[in-house]
């Protein structure tokens, strides 16, 4: 079975949504769905991490994030030199694919674990760590050179904003309540995960519908930008995956944090720290071809670089 | 019986829900004493803005004011959006019961 199952209500979705169906899911369900996703992907990360000594993930931690902006550092000149587009959008599109996704990362750990291999739970700390610097990184390379950015107000956009905020408070919560404490909330947070990700899939498929008009205006350029971005950021991660010494789950992962481009806490930020960017860009790129090009083709992928790489390396 | 009315000013704005923080951040700012803000939908400029998420939502943002602080307002909101939002604008007369409410 190459596919996930959750991955058919992304299907399902896109493909009501291609077909025009009266199918909508209301904004405070996609909104509610996504607080009971990010908190239960944290406290899931939290009850691992309550396991190691934090001390000994500081030092993986700094090379996952410093490796991690090479791919905006990569991605801006390509699409700003090679792309030829506007200094503001190609760093806002580099942003979006610095930073990462959420549920890319929860379908990639489902993967996993309907194929019975494990992944260090700490993974989740990185996928905390990995939302803002891309995002700050993009800003700083739309404004070269202007000194009126005003990055008081950004860092509080992304910091405060509901996926650091869950993320990191699940994080905390499952890492205090340990795996004993977080039992009694088991049933709702982490037997419920797989179902509640199928609706956000499907709403997702919708959402990712409706995104493919832009695409047709954005052109090819960026149309395989969206699919070969992530192959490179999917290798970058396995290769420093194994180089870090992580499990072959845990390199899977690594390659799709790489991979993912962010759709929740990035476009949101980049619409206010960079105006002047066309967000049906890196939005359509982002969640109308990568996210989709990851869920169906890159996971597995990169699933398969991690086994052969493993041990190599 | 006939309760007075005066008239002032309905400052309506529809824009992209990103916004909200900084809008409210500028009304204040600018001494607005009240506004009420509503989920909105519909079509534009921008293609079609569907609230399904955040990205594609819009909110509408309604404030009673007298004339001079709608000129403020619009001639603020003007200058910080216009040129990369989607946002509009748009201001007519209304008739109140309590103008003191919408005063300076």
């Amino acid at each position: 079975m190459p596919f996930e199952p959750v991955i058919l209500f992304f299907a399902l979705g896109l493909l009501a949504g291609i077909v025009r169906s009266d199918l909508k899911i209301p904004g405070v369900v996609y909104e509610a769905l996504s607080i009971f996703l990010l908190l239960a992907i944290g406290l899931k990360g939290g009850v691992e991490l309550s396991r190691h000594p934090v001390a000994t993930l500081v030092l993986p931690a700094l090379v996952v994030v410093g490796v991690a902006m090479l791919i905006p550092l990569v991605a801006f000149p390509v699409l700003h030199r090679l792309g030829r587009f506007p200094r503001a959008d190609a760093a806002s599109i580099a942003a979006h694919y610095g930073s990462v996704s959420v549920v890319t990362f929860a379908v990639a750990s489902s993967y996993l674990l309907s194929r019975g291999d494990a992944a260090e739970g700490y993974m989740v700390v990185f996928l905390a760590l990995l939302e803002l610097p891309a995002i700050v990184l993009g800003v700083a390379l739309a404004r070269k050179g202007a000194t009126d950015t005003r990055w008081g107000p950004l860092l509080h956009e992304v910091l405060a904003g509901k996926s650091i905020v869950l993320l990191a408070g699940g994080l905390l919560i499952g890492w205090l309540a340990g795996v004993d404490g977080i039992r009694p909330l088991d049933k709702v947070f982490f037997d419920l995960f797989k179902g509640m990700l199928a609706f956000f899939l499907l709403e997702m498929g919708l959402v990712a519908a409706s995104r493919l008009g832009d695409l047709r205006r954005a052109g090819a350029f960026l149309l395989g930008f969206a699919m070969l971005m992530p192959l490179s950021g999917g290798l970058l991660g396995v290769v420093t995956g194994c180089l870090l010494g992580f499990s072959v789950g845990g390199v899977m992962l690594l390659g799709t944090l790489y991979a993912s481009a962010s759709y929740i806490a990035a476009p949101a930020a980049m619409r206010i720290a960079v105006p002047e960017a066309n967000p049906a860009l890196s939005i359509g790129a982002a969640l109308g071809i990568t996210f989709p090009f990851n869920l169906l083709v890159g996971i597995p992928v990169y699933h398969w670089l991690a086994t052969q790489l493993h041990g190599v390396l | 019986m006939n309760l007075p009315l005066t008239l002032r000013k309905l400052v309506t704005v529809i824009c992209e829900a990103d916004l909200e923080a900084h809008l409210v951040a500028d009304l204040t700012q600018l001494g607005v004493r009240g506004y009420t803000i509503t989920d909105a939908r519909g079509s534009g400029a921008h293609g079609p803005r569907d609230a399904a998420w955040r990205a594609s939502a819009n909110i509408r943002v309604e404030l009673l004011c007298d004339e001079a602080m709608a000129q403020q307002v619009a001639e603020t909101l003007h200058e910080r959006y216009y040129a990369h939002y989607g946002m509009v604008m748009f201001i007519t007369d209304a008739a109140v019961l309590r103008p003191q409410k919408f005063s300076r």
